[in-house]
């Protein structure tokens, strides 16, 4: 008899907050800056130096942790963590231990069963990011303390996911709520974003928790999914085999599609946490929390709702158009400008995601702006051209950087909707096709699409379409 | 004894001490010896008593998130043992 597994999954997320400064020192977070050019005695550790607090940290966890549904402590206490590693030179990490910023949160994911997931958020706390060490460089390692002192939060859930697609879908969130509060740039692939999971498995219906693994550098969306399925699968093969799971940190080797333990020392951690006393506690009151959530922008999950009511949009237009913050401004201010929405919504959602897309480029850098683009979608709106001559002409916009009325104009693409003129065009087809015009009549109605394009092909596309199906329908009789 | 060796062996590898015998015995009983004082306070009964992280009463010093120069590299870097011209050294780090 096999035993069926589930598995338990517990997500711990560190972003990187968009200070201009470090947490602790004046010094500049800027990412891929020269080694070592952002630093200053604190960031460094030399002795006797003291950290003092950017508020701009603790203002940004507040408003993630408002986002998130968490209470707020009034009473926060920074914490010292102990561990030695070369890129950190303090010797110590400054955290939060028993007394983190944020607690008690949760956000609701939608898996593709259809069931809506609530993941608790456990806590979010504020800490500091380590240097970089390069380890390929001959018989040394090299250190880089510009990341030393970078502002983080780390956002730790419950072990309430149970699938590769709910880790998926919670990290995709909290990418998006980052992006929408602009506290983090959300970038998995440069590290600004970072997940790691904790993983047991245990028989349905088992309540005691399995022993975990922990899986590190899983450093884009694709990787945390495979990641996961290889680790449940693992864990899974080991114990049908009457093995045990040992709890170890493993290191995810994404070109190998595997994950190997982490060797040596370091995992034996006893980080002796102590209240910080370079720190003085941080005490949050009412009305700062009142303040933070005035300023707190529309989320997401609010635009999307509004998106379905305001603009009758389908909810699977909704989800998409409101992934990224300006694609759903960019939609809105197009959408305010036309008559259909849904039409705005296709136009953004199929040509200008893949433009960007292929592109490789931001829409805050796309040359087609919101007007340009509701301009466009009006001509076709007023029947002045089609849809198919419309992407054409949204090409031009992009090559030649002209508007969409200038195009029309300069390429006289303006839609025929004469009827004198499109009965003449059909009346000619209709003499040069005599067998397709008796197939049809025939019952062969498959033949009335060979029509359709044959008149586009002669008009060069600029043909009404709508005039054209009524036209031949009367004509072909 | 409240202290055993071990436990002094546990200590002096998370600081990346090394001791010998006759030493580590000497922390031992040192570290013994602080210990029992300090437990003179474990006497009071601080139930009730929210635990005290800072001696002084101050809270939320912040600071405005406002740029300011770095140290220039060179003088950086001026103090480490081994260096690059643009990194600092350390032994091979083996993990990862």
């Amino acid at each position: 008899m096999t035993v069926k597994y589930e598995a338990v999954i517990g997500l711990e997320v560190h972003a990187q907050l968009q200070t201009n400064t470090k947490i602790f020192c004046s010094c500049s977070t800027k990412f891929a800056a020269e080694p070592n050019t952002n630093v200053c005695p604190i960031c460094l550790g030399h002795p006797g130096v003291l950290p003092k607090l950017n508020e701009k940290v603790v203002e940004f966890a507040i408003k993630m942790g408002l986002a998130t549904n968490c209470s707020i402590r009034e009473y926060s206490v920074s914490a010292r963590k102990n561990y030695f590693y070369p890129d950190m030179p303090k010797g110590y990490q400054i955290s939060q231990y028993d007394k983190p910023i944020c607690e008690n949160g949760y956000l609701i994911v939608h898996p593709k069963n259809g069931k809506e997931k609530k993941i608790r958020i456990t806590r979010i706390h504020i800490e500091e990011d380590a240097g970089k060490s390069i380890h390929d460089q001959g018989d040394h390692t090299l250190i880089d303390i510009n990341r030393s002192g970078v502002p983080l939060i780390e956002i730790v859930t419950e072990p309430d996911i149970e699938t590769a697609e709910e880790a998926g879908l919670y990290l995709a969130k909290i990418k998006q709520i980052v992006q929408y509060l602009e506290i983090c740039d959300g970038n998995m692939e440069e590290g600004s974003l970072r997940c790691d999971a904790n993983i047991s498995i245990r028989p349905v219906g088992e309540q005691k928790l399995g022993t975990r693994s922990e899986i590190k550098n899983m450093n884009s969306f694709r990787n945390v999914e495979r990641a996961i399925n290889y680790e449940i699968k693992r864990q899974q093969e080991l114990l049908e085999d009457g093995g045990k799971v040992v709890q170890e940190t493993l290191l995810w080797d994404a070109d190998a599609n595997q994950a190997h333990p982490m060797r040596g020392k370091e995992e034996a951690h006893d980080y002796r946490y102590f209240p910080e006393p370079d720190l003085v506690p941080i005490v949050v009151l009412d009305e700062m929390i009142l303040e933070i959530r005035k300023q707190l922008p529309e989320l997401p999950e609010a635009i999307k709702n509004r998106f379905i009511l305001q603009f009758n949009l389908p909810e699977y237009d909704a989800d998409t158009l409101t992934q990224s913050k300006d694609v759903a401004l960019y939609f809105e201010s197009v959408a305010k400008l036309v008559r259909d929405p849904k039409l705005a919504s296709n136009w953004v959602m199929v040509e200008v995601l893949r433009i960007l897309n292929e592109k490789k480029c931001k829409l805050l850098d796309f040359s087609v702006k919101p007007t340009d683009l509701a301009e466009l979608i009006g001509l076709i709106e007023h029947n002045i051209i089609s849809g198919k001559i419309a992407r054409e002409v949204f090409a031009i916009m992009i090559e030649d950087n002209k508007k969409p009325g200038q195009i029309v104009r300069e390429q006289n693409l303006t839609q025929i909707t004469d009827e004198g003129m499109l009965k003449d065009l059909i009346s000619s087809l209709i003499q040069k096709f005599p067998g397709e015009v008796q197939q049809y009549r025939d019952g062969k109605d498959k033949v009335f699409g060979f029509f359709v394009g044959q008149v586009m092909k002669e008009s060069k596309g600029k043909a009404n379409p709508r005039a054209v199906n009524n036209l031949l329908k009367d004509l072909l009789k | 004894m409240r202290v055993t060796n071990k436990d002094a062996a546990y200590i002096a590898d998370l600081a990346k001490l090394k001791f010998s015998e006759e030493e580590l015995n000497k922390m031992t009983n040192e570290l013994d010896e602080i210990l029992t004082y300090i437990d003179k306070l474990n006497e009071l009964d601080t139930e009730q008593i929210e635990p005290l992280s800072h001696p002084i009463e101050l809270q939320n010093v912040f600071r405005a998130d406002v740029l300011l120069p770095s140290t220039p590299r060179e003088l950086a870097l001026k103090n480490a043992p081994e260096k690059t011209d643009s990194y600092f050294k350390s032994p091979k780090v083996l993990n990862q």
